[in-house]
């Protein structure tokens, strides 16, 4: 076992040359999740790194971990049956927008259906990059892109949105730039049992420039995004502007004029309709909610999986080859 | 029906005497609520524990319940039982037990010239006739003549024999097949009391439906015993099998058993991701059931995330198989040839069903061969290890998990459904026998000169590369689709290394073929004018078939491949001993297109698309016509 007190950044950097694009958002991930490792006392030969296809999924090959690069869109399938047969590995997939929300969103959704321990970190920049630009299911309706020449028609999911109503027991947004924020929010999903989702905004600066300007930008940064904390009132814009709970609706309101941080909805990440109606907050009319939609205690896949074995073990005890093969009616020849 | 000696024993204080045979072919036939396959396992396994040798071939729909009484809706089970060693269940029925008028129908032209039918004369009535499309009642037409028929009111008589039961109608006529089972029994003077004791575990929490089922099941006897309605009685010696502990096992439960046997010889845990589908469920199913042998069962959501999920816990260090059959096959190919590309042991289990599409999921078929060997992107080698009889398939698993451990390869194990369902007495193995495949992880000692641990630095001999399991100080590495650079596994574009590392992948799979022997010849080893070969399920067909021909004086010889990719070394030496080489296939001639592409030696397909098994008789027709016996 390596001395996990002693592990730095460095100890997750893999003798490859990272290959993203110069600008590319996902630089500030990576060293978002080589800053944490090393923080969360596991040793390194715990972690396993799994991912699918796309830019992001190039991940692996630059951290010094067990990596899996596997194919588009199966890497939950494949990080199930490494935790399920594991568990004692650290488990984090690596996907994308395309790789997690198109060709793979089946294996997604069923990942968090089950609640199965990996960390899905999900980079989301709204556009295939890889395969050169083209609109991706998050992409805005109306996106002009190398495949949809005059602009795409089909809706966007919203991957919250999609997650809860798969049954995630711990949802989160977070932006490649935000740096704090992401690790903060990363460490939240390490210490998460059970399957941590975690949005992460990213900009594609080749194929999907500024998509997220309209929050990331630092004009922006305080009048549009909202962070999510437990048992805190939802304020932002510097505190002049806050969002209360009106009925079954959520409004914006600012602050001041008899109105205060006492009035706004305080955040609580354990409640699923709360969870369901941020995932609406929607730009320009909300600021975008960042932080830890839901975070709730649920009966964890691969811990089921070892009980069940466990209980037939003790109920049968440890099966015998012999007694298996020679099981039902047999008979004597000579 | 081969009639040996007439004896007399008075059993049961019957006046028939049992006249001895040495083989008899009985089918059991109604609709698939009848509870036909039950009727035909109960007998099966009681004249197992009998010391019969046996061979059984399940036939019934895709649909679970089709409306009753039409011809789609018609389930068999066909068995024979032997004082002898046999190979097939039989070309056609001696006994031929019909519950309705659409099972007469479409089984009545099988049984053989003066053989025994049993009609549920009860259900002999205009509207079955119209459901079977029979324009007249076919027991007035002469149509079965030539058959000794015995009518019996199945159902009245049931429902006589529960009248003092609590039981409705309904479940009283669910129990008509016991009665069928029960006058089977005495027309073979078989013991009743394994399948009394068979249904007293069954039903043990309701006891009055395992009452019920016993009563009719007598009743059915007594019947028989009373009423002397058959004026013969038959009676079936054991089989002089080789010395030894038998069970009887179909193909998916003796692979199942398989891989577990390789699951502790190689003391690895078994890890089998899977979504259900006709006819490979059943693997799941009794693999589920093993989880003290710390056996994980996962069902995925859909094949793909079945062997990703195998190929995750191939990565974790388990023993990792996936089950299906050809249109999984389909899906699973990205997911195979990830395993390739990475070199991941692994057992992908295909049970082949008739295709193409959706195709023949009840039904049996060898027409996935070449889509295991080629249907995959790119240059993408995995040896295939066949099957040839249902007690073969625990030997098949066992192997297919050596290879895969011993070569760190995905490995295709290639059964179908014929086997799968099929059933015969089972020498039980000693698992000190088997092989023992333990050692198989790389370790923190496995590091090169400097330090470096190199993923795809590879065996001498059968150039594996190590299996480093995440968790192992010192052997982080990166893995995945992408091409790796011979020796770092580091992803490379280099085309003199691409072409390097295609050449030692196949390298690989063929040194296979270093470890599975030479391919036996039965008959004459030098040569001659015939060869039979064949590969899988049609083991027992060929060698009925070659058997008789050389009873009857004919110089035919046949060989049998279990492997498939790599083949035995000597199989082009074989091959080129012989004038003519005959290949019965259940498909259109893909094993033999193979050969000849490899071999340059014509080969004389005989093929057989039907969604049934050869019988032995089409195959000696085959012989002699290419023989030319007859036409001097």
């Amino acid at each position: 076992m390596t001395e996990t007190a002693t592990l730095t950044r460095k100890d997750f950097q893999s003798d490859q040359d990272v290959r993203w694009c110069p600008g590319c958002g996902d630089y500030a991930i990576l060293k978002a999740v080589q800053s944490l490792l090393p923080e969360l006392g596991i040793p390194k030969e715990k972690f396993v790194v799994v991912s699918g296809i796309g830019c992001s999924s190039r991940f692996p090959y630059y951290m010094d971990t067990f990596g899996f690069h596997t194919i588009h869109g199966r890497a939950p399938a494949i990080a199930t049956g490494l935790k399920t047969s594991r568990p004692d590995l650290d488990v984090w997939v690596i996907t994308g927008d395309g790789d997690s929300m198109s060709i793979g969103g089946n294996h997604l959704i069923h990942a968090l259906r089950r609640n199965v321990g990996i960390k899905i970190l999900m980079f989301n920049n709204r556009i295939y990059g890889l395969t050169k630009g083209q609109y991706s299911p998050t992409s805005e309706v109306g996106k002009r892109t190398s495949s949809t020449p005059v602009g795409s028609i089909d809706p966007p999911f919203n991957p919250l949105a999609l997650t809860l109503g798969a049954g995630a027991s711990f949802v989160a947004r977070s932006v490649d730039i935000f740096q704090q924020h992401l690790v903060d929010t990363l460490r939240r999903a390490a210490e998460h049992r059970g399957s941590a989702f975690v949005e992460i905004y990213q900009n594609c600066n080749i194929f999907n420039d500024h998509a997220f300007a309209y929050m990331t930008d630092k004009a922006n940064r305080e009048s549009q995004a909202v962070y999510l904390e437990h048992g805190k009132p939802l304020v932002f814009n510097g505190g002049a502007q806050g969002i209360v709970l009106n009925g079954m609706r959520l409004e914006v309101k600012d602050l001041g004029n008899g109105l205060t941080e006492e009035d706004c909805l305080v955040w609580d990440e354990t409640n699923p309709l709360l969870a369901q109606m941020a995932t609406q907050l929607l730009p320009p009319e909300f600021p975008t909610p960042l932080g830890v939609l839901r975070a709730v205690e649920q009966p964890v896949f691969e811990q089921s999986v070892g009980a069940q074995i466990q209980n037939e073990i003790d109920r049968q005890g440890t099966g015998s080859l012999e007694e298996l093969l020679s099981a039902g009616d047999t008979w004597k020849v000579g | 029906m081969t009639s040996t000696a007439s004896v007399h024993d008075g059993t049961d204080g019957a006046d028939v005497a049992p006249e001895q045979l040495s083989d008899v072919v009985i089918r059991f036939a109604g609709d698939s609520g009848d509870g036909m396959q039950l009727t035909g396992s109960q007998f099966t396994n009681t004249s197992a524990i009998l010391g019969n040798d046996l061979s059984t071939l399940p036939d019934f729909p895709a649909e679970i319940r089709a409306p009753a009484g039409t011809l789609p809706g018609v389930s068999a089970f066909q068995v024979r039982i032997a004082d002898y060693d046999i190979h097939t269940p039989g070309d056609v029925p001696d006994v031929l037990v019909a519950m309705n008028p659409a099972a007469l129908k479409t089984n009545i032209g099988d049984l053989k010239p003066n053989g025994i039918l049993i009609l549920n004369s009860n259900e002999f009535k205009k509207v079955n006739f119209k459901k079977a499309k029979y324009e007249v009642d076919p027991r007035e037409d002469g149509s079965l003549d030539g058959f000794r028929v015995f009518e019996v009111e199945l159902t009245r008589l049931t429902r006589e024999a529960l009248a003092e039961t609590e039981l409705g109608n309904r479940d009283k006529d669910r129990c008509k097949n016991l009665f069928a089972l029960g006058m089977i029994y005495w027309l073979f003077s078989r013991t009743m009391d394994n399948t009394i004791e068979w249904l007293g575990k069954k039903f043990a929490k309701k006891p009055d439906i395992a009452a019920a089922n016993i009563r009719a099941m007598n009743a059915g006897w007594n019947y028989c015993d009373i009423t002397g309605a058959f004026q013969v009685r038959y009676e079936v010696m054991p089989a002089k099998l080789e010395p030894g502990t038998y069970r009887n096992i179909n193909g998916n439960s003796a692979a199942a058993l398989g891989f577990v046997a390789g699951s502790r010889r190689s003391g690895l845990p078994l890890f089998l991701g899977s979504y259900p589908i006709t006819p490979a469920s059943s693997l799941l199913h009794e693999l589920a059931r093993y989880k003290h042998f710390n056996v994980t069962t996962f069902q995925a959501e859909d094949e793909i995330a079945a062997i990703c999920a195998s190929i995750g816990a191939a990565f974790g260090g388990s023993l990792a198989i996936t089950t299906t059959s050809g249109p999984g096959i389909a899906l699973k190919s990205e997911g195979m040839n990830l395993a390739v590309m990475t070199e991941l042991p692994m057992v992908v289990v295909n049970i082949q069903r008739g295709g193409p599409s959706t195709g023949l999921p009840t039904k049996t078929e060898q027409s996935d061969l070449l889509q295991v060997l080629f249907g995959r992107n790119g240059e993408s080698p995995m040896p295939v290890v066949a099957p040839s009889s249902p007690a073969d398939c625990f030997d098949a698993a066992v192997e297919a998990c050596r290879i895969a451990l011993r070569h760190m390869v995905p490995v295709i194990f290639l059964s179908d459904g014929y086997l799968a369902n099929g059933s015969e007495p089972w020498k039980l193995p000693t698992v000190e026998d088997l092989p023992d495949l333990r050692g198989n992880f790389a370790s923190g000692d496995d590091l090169d000169d400097d330090g470096q641990f190199l993923p795809y630095r590879r065996d001498a001999e059968t150039l594996a590369r190590p299996w480093a399991v995440p968790g192992t100080p010192g052997l982080e590495h990166r893995i995945g689709g992408l091409e790796k650079q011979d020796g770092t596994g580091n992803v490379s574009y280099d085309p003199e290394n691409h072409e390097l590392m295609t050449h030692l992948r196949a390298e690989k799979v063929a040194r296979v073929a270093d470890t599975i022997g030479d391919l036996e010849v039965h008959g004459d080893p030098e040569g001659g004018e015939l060869l039979v070969m064949g590969w899988g399920s049609t083991l027992g067909a060929i060698t009925g078939a070659v058997n008789t021909a050389c009873d009857n004086g004919l110089k035919v010889s046949r060989a049998h491949l279990r492997h498939l990719n790599p083949f035995p070394k000597n199989l082009g030496d074989v091959l080129s001993r012989f004038d003519k080489v005959l290949m019965p296939e259940m498909n259109t001639g893909q094993l033999a297109l193979l050969l000849r592409g490899k071999f340059l030696k014509d080969i004389v397909t005989y093929s057989k698309v039907q969604g049934k098994p050869f019988t032995r008789n089409e195959i000696l027709a085959k012989i002699e016509e290419m023989m030319e016996v007859g036409n001097d």
